[in-house]
């Protein structure tokens, strides 16, 4: 359902007429990805932690025989922790051939916007989520962030490339 | 020219199948294309296809040093040639005539294929048909005529099918191809690949198959599923046995083209390459071979220098670019190394900066290697001039890329002026090991199968430490022991050091675990315990890389699905040695280390490796010097006027610190920390002893000593590289004589006469020991490598007093050479002290009746030194 070209160009493409999206919760703040870039949504799976990891990584999960890297959005996007009883649901997204399941609070409908509507990031959304958005829409009454997924999955590893 | 083609037999050996595999190929191709030229004869496109093609059969043919072939191809060669150049009509007699020639190579391509080596026959006629052609002589009719009667000159040679196939149209002669081609198939990497998927998956369902019987008992399923899994394991060895090659087959355009930059770029290089035979996935082959050609011709083009700049430098005309692989536990190490300038830092920060990719601040605090790293950036090139060869900056970046995708590392070490060396490290495969499972800290791990030496239970922590508590527990069960805060392992005669993989993987430890586990790994050339709280089995594991996000994480090298479903992470031994701070880097000459290769001073010796100085440099002692390793807590430390002290067994010895600015070498005014406790190594020789205060004690090696004198740093012989990493040598006479002025009875009044010793001891080691022990005692000492060089001294008419001599030598040992000298010259009367490593009576007696007049054990100085002294009176006496 989707691929590797359709994640790393993503919403871009789709200028001229409207993009699907994900929507999806992260504490208060609604989000969206775009649906091309999703492959698979998980309820909650059991995450084998890995040591040593960046704060980001949650661990390695087991989607079908293939390790996906499940990356906590809320660490990444400097959010409080979750509850620990708290569930965990997924998106998983691809890049360069590797699985990455994005660790949200909920994952609910699917929605198309208008590309035209899109407006630009306000100056002052903190650093971090500018970083990792590409614009807010208005989606019933709410702001929904539109994630960068391939931004989101650069990770400091704390080493010089 | 007879050389060089012997020369070659060893590669041709290899190149054959490959030659003969591509030649059928493209002969079956060619037969396709000529038919359809001759159908379409204003084809270019088909034309030059051909002409391509038989062309580079010759150059093979050339190459490979097949003369017949070689000249057949080149005849029609020159027809095809004049075709294409328009002199030339396309007829069908060219055509036919050309057909003909195709099939004499054909049939000896077949006599190659079954022989292995050209059959004789004699080409003349079709050979000169095609000249006629060529020449533009002869026309169609004359020729037409004439390829029969080369079908008739083909039937005189001994190839039995050749006379057969030539007359028939090409697609008869598939019987003859096939039999050529029998023993190989060209299979695609695609088909090998996904074989291989396939055969990871069904692992991975064995395993879980297993792991569901295990909990079953016994059922009807229990012997199919074994055989099942029987079958698997021997699938699996033969799907991954086709995919291996040697690493040679990548470098064999190197030589070419080394040898073609250098006459462009006028230097002088060679291309030294070592372990092309170590084997290595097809797939990680493939992908190395891009970027190993690009590094090669880096260092040919940017590395290295013009003559001139190397001779004003100092340095050799003739640069040296060196490839080095081998395997280091589930790894192909593969070295690339030039003696050329090395990285200039200062040009890739001014590049960088003029880049963009970094501010000046930013620059400012990077370290070396983070500035070296740059050259892995895309669009980064140092090079000034763009040059035909590199410098377009597509390089550097690709072949990180290239080498990170398969799971690899590269890492780059250069110093200016001298050169640069890549380390590229890549798995040995990227498919299937066989991995022990363990825990700690709650999560399992898996160690690859091949880097595991032993298991070893041990209960848990002693207290240990604090002089007085020697010889403990000899042989009771095995326990971790302390060394400061290093825990280490006596396991047999060796000190193992230990780390624990909860505390390096920054887990909370499980506590209260009544026993742990050490797996002993290899790590380089040495060992390294890794403490676990539980070992389980070990299972195939199908080997997937982790994430980009996770490659700097060393201590892992990949992750996988155990059976049960669960993902696990791989634990790269050496990269826990790294973070261990053990050093696993193995010396880059090991390759050529290996027992039995060297010759002469090939003693191995039990090293004690130690860290000690101000630079924390890694020193060597021979184990048996050593009376005993201590642990001393600072509160045992005092300090009399001549440094400090401790009392150790009723007796006061002094310490002697290596590092003079450490903590305990003098008395700090500061209270000690009581907990803190001093590594000391403790020399005794009857009722003296020393202790050597050093930082940590690392490990015991077995190794041959082989110093490279030089330095001329106090108290240390000189440097050697023991297990893989380069150690001072410890002199104990220096720190010795340190504690005890007098410790080699040096206090005794200059004598109006110095003796003068010879010592024949073929060890380096021993032989730079003994010198100095004799000179402190008063002696001038010559020393000799060997009895013929002894002998050749006292022919010399060298005049000496006494000999020393070692027992064990090669070629001539002790006792031949005490009978040498006893049979007469100049020293036959000379008292001789047999130096030996064992000892024992009928050893003994034997060195008298040999000529000894004393027999000593090596390293006791004492004994040797009054030995010395008794055997010189008496001489003085007589």
């Amino acid at each position: 359902m989707s691929s590797a070209a359709t994640t790393s160009s993503g919403g871009q493409g789709g200028a001229a007429a409207s993009q699907a999206y994900v929507t999806l919760m992260l504490g208060d703040q609604l989000c969206g990805v775009p649906v091309l870039a999703v492959r698979d949504v998980l309820a909650k799976q059991p995450i084998a932690r890995i040591p040593l990891a960046p704060p980001e990584v949650a661990g390695n999960l087991n989607l079908r025989g293939r390790i996906v890297t499940a990356i906590d959005l809320r660490q990444r996007l400097h959010l409080p922790k979750r509850a620990p009883d708290a569930g965990a649901m997924s998106v998983v997204t691809e890049q360069g051939s590797e699985l990455y399941a994005l660790l949200v609070d909920q994952v609910s409908e699917v929605v198309t916007l208008k590309a035209a509507d899109m407006e630009r990031n306000p100056p002052t959304l903190p650093p971090v989520w500018a970083e990792n958005s590409r614009g807010i829409y208005r989606v019933s009454e709410r702001l929904m962030v539109v994630l960068d997924v391939d931004k989101l999955l650069q990770i400091d590893t704390g080493m010089a490339a | 020219m007879l050389l060089v083609a012997a020369g070659l037999w060893g590669a041709m050996d290899d190149l054959l199948p490959e030659f003969l595999a591509e030649t059928n190929e493209s002969l079956a191709e060619l037969d396709l294309a000529l038919v359809k030229l001759e159908r379409n004869p204003e084809d270019q496109a088909t034309l030059s296809l051909i002409f391509r093609l038989v062309h580079t059969i010759k150059g093979t043919c050339g190459f490979l040093g097949l003369p017949r072939l070689e000249r057949v191809a080149h005849a029609a060669e020159n027809v095809l040639g004049r075709v294409r150049d328009g002199e030339l009509a396309v007829t069908p007699d060219v055509i036919s005539l050309v057909l003909a020639a195709l099939d004499r190579i054909k049939a000896i391509v077949a006599g190659l294929g079954s022989t292995g080596a050209e059959p004789a026959g004699d080409d003349g006629a079709v050979i000169a048909d095609l000249n006629r052609v060529a020449a533009g002589e002869a026309a169609a009719k004359p020729v037409a005529a004439k390829s029969g009667g080369a079908a008739e000159s083909a039937s005189a040679s001994p190839s039995a099918s050749a006379p057969e196939e030539a007359p028939h149209p090409p697609a008869d002669t598939q019987g003859a191809e096939g039999a050529v081609g029998a023993q190989t198939i060209r299979v695609t990497v695609e088909v090998l690949e996904e074989l291989m998927t396939l055969v990871g998956e069904l692992v991975l369902t064995r395993n879980q198959l297993l792991q569901l019987s295990r909990t079953q008992g016994t059922t009807a399923f229990s012997a199919p599923l074994q055989r099942l899994s029987h079958i698997t394991s021997d699938l699996q060895e033969g799907v991954m046995k086709t995919r291996m090659q040697p690493i040679g087959s990548a470098w064999n355009k190197l030589p070419r083209l080394v040898r073609d930059l250098a006459q462009e770029t006028g230097k002088k290089i060679v291309l030294e390459m070592r372990g092309q035979e170590t084997e290595l996935d097809r797939q990680v082959l493939e992908l190395m071979r891009d970027p190993l050609t690009h590094m090669v011709r880096n260092s040919a083009d940017h590395g290295l220098e013009t003559p001139e700049e190397r001779r004003a430098a100092g340095k050799p005309e003739t640069g040296r670019i060196m490839l080095n692989a081998y395997h280091e536990g589930g790894h192909i190490i593969i070295e690339i190394a030039d003696d050329g300038r090395g990285l200039d830092l200062d040009k890739i920060r001014a590049k960088a900066l003029a880049k963009g990719l970094a501010t000046e601040a930013e620059l400012a605090v990077m370290t070396e290697a983070q500035i070296r790293a740059f050259i892995f950036r895309a669009g980064f090139s140092t090079a000034a001039a763009i040059t035909a060869i590199s410098g377009r900056g597509v390089g550097m970046d690709v072949v990180r890329s290239n080498i990170e995708r398969i799971g690899g590392t590269i890492e780059l070490s250069s110093t200016f002026g001298a050169g640069s060396c890549f380390t590229i490290k890549i798995p040995l495969t990227l498919a299937i090991v066989s991995a022990l499972i363990v825990s700690a800290a709650g999560e399992k791990f898996a160690i690859p199968q091949i880097s595991v030496m032993e298991l070893v239970r041990v209960g848990h922590d002693t207290d240990s430490g604090g002089a007085g508590t020697d010889e403990k527990g000899g042989g009771t069960g095995m326990a971790i022991e302390h060394i400061g805060e290093t825990p280490v392992l006596r396991l047999r005669d060796r000190l193992l050091p230990l780390v624990s993989l909860s505390s390096l993987l920054r887990m909370d430890a499980a506590a209260g675990s009544e026993t742990t586990t050490v797996v002993v790994t290899a790590v380089g050339s040495g060992l390294l315990g890794i403490v676990v709280d539980e070992v389980f089995d070990t299972e195939e594991i199908v080997v997937k890389p982790v994430a980009p996000i996770l490659r700097h994480v060393t201590m892992f090298s990949g992750n996988t699905i155990l059976g049960d479903g669960s993902v696990i992470m791989i634990l790269d031994p050496n990269g826990v040695a790294r973070s261990a701070g053990v050093s696993s880097r193995s010396a880059p000459g090991a390759g050529e280390a290996s027992p039995g290769q060297r010759s002469g001073t090939g003693e191995r010796v039990a090293l004690l490796l130690f860290r000690a100085g101000p630079a924390g440099a890694t020193y060597a002692v021979p184990l048996s010097l050593v009376a005993r390793l201590e642990d001393i807590p600072a509160s045992k430390i005092e300090y009399s006027a001549s440094g400090p002290v401790t009392q150790y067994r009723g007796q006061l010895m002094p310490l002697v610190a290596m590092d003079p600015g450490s903590r305990f070498a003098v008395r700090s005014g500061a209270a000690e920390d009581e907990a803190a406790s001093q590594p000391v190594l403790v020399f005794a020789d009857g009722e003296r002893s020393m202790g050597l205060m050093v930082d940590a004690i690392i490990d015991v090696v077995h190794d041959r000593l082989r110093i490279e004198l030089g330095g001329g740093q106090e108290g240390v012989l000189g440097t050697a590289v023991i297990a893989g990493q380069a150690a001072d040598v410890l002199d104990t006479g220096h720190w010795l004589t340190l504690a005890w002025r007098d410790w080699f009875g040096g206090d005794k009044p200059a004598t109006a006469v110095r003796h003068h010793v010879l010592v024949v001891e073929d060890s380096d080691f021993f032989r730079q020991l003994l010198v100095p022990t004799l000179s402190a005692a008063g002696y001038d000492v010559t020393a000799a490598g060997s009895a013929a060089e002894a002998l050749r001294l006292r022919d010399g008419g060298l005049v000496v007093d006494a000999i020393v001599s070692d027992i064990e030598m090669p070629d001539m040992d002790g006792f031949g050479f005490a009978q040498r000298v006893r049979q007469g010259g100049a020293w036959a009367e000379l008292p001789m002290i047999a130096l030996t490593g064992r000892g024992g009576a009928a050893d003994e007696s034997r060195g008298r009746d040999a000529g000894f007049t004393d027999y000593c054990q090596k390293f006791q100085r004492e004994a040797l030194i009054e030995s010395l002294r008794q055997c010189l009176a008496q001489q003085v006496l007589v």
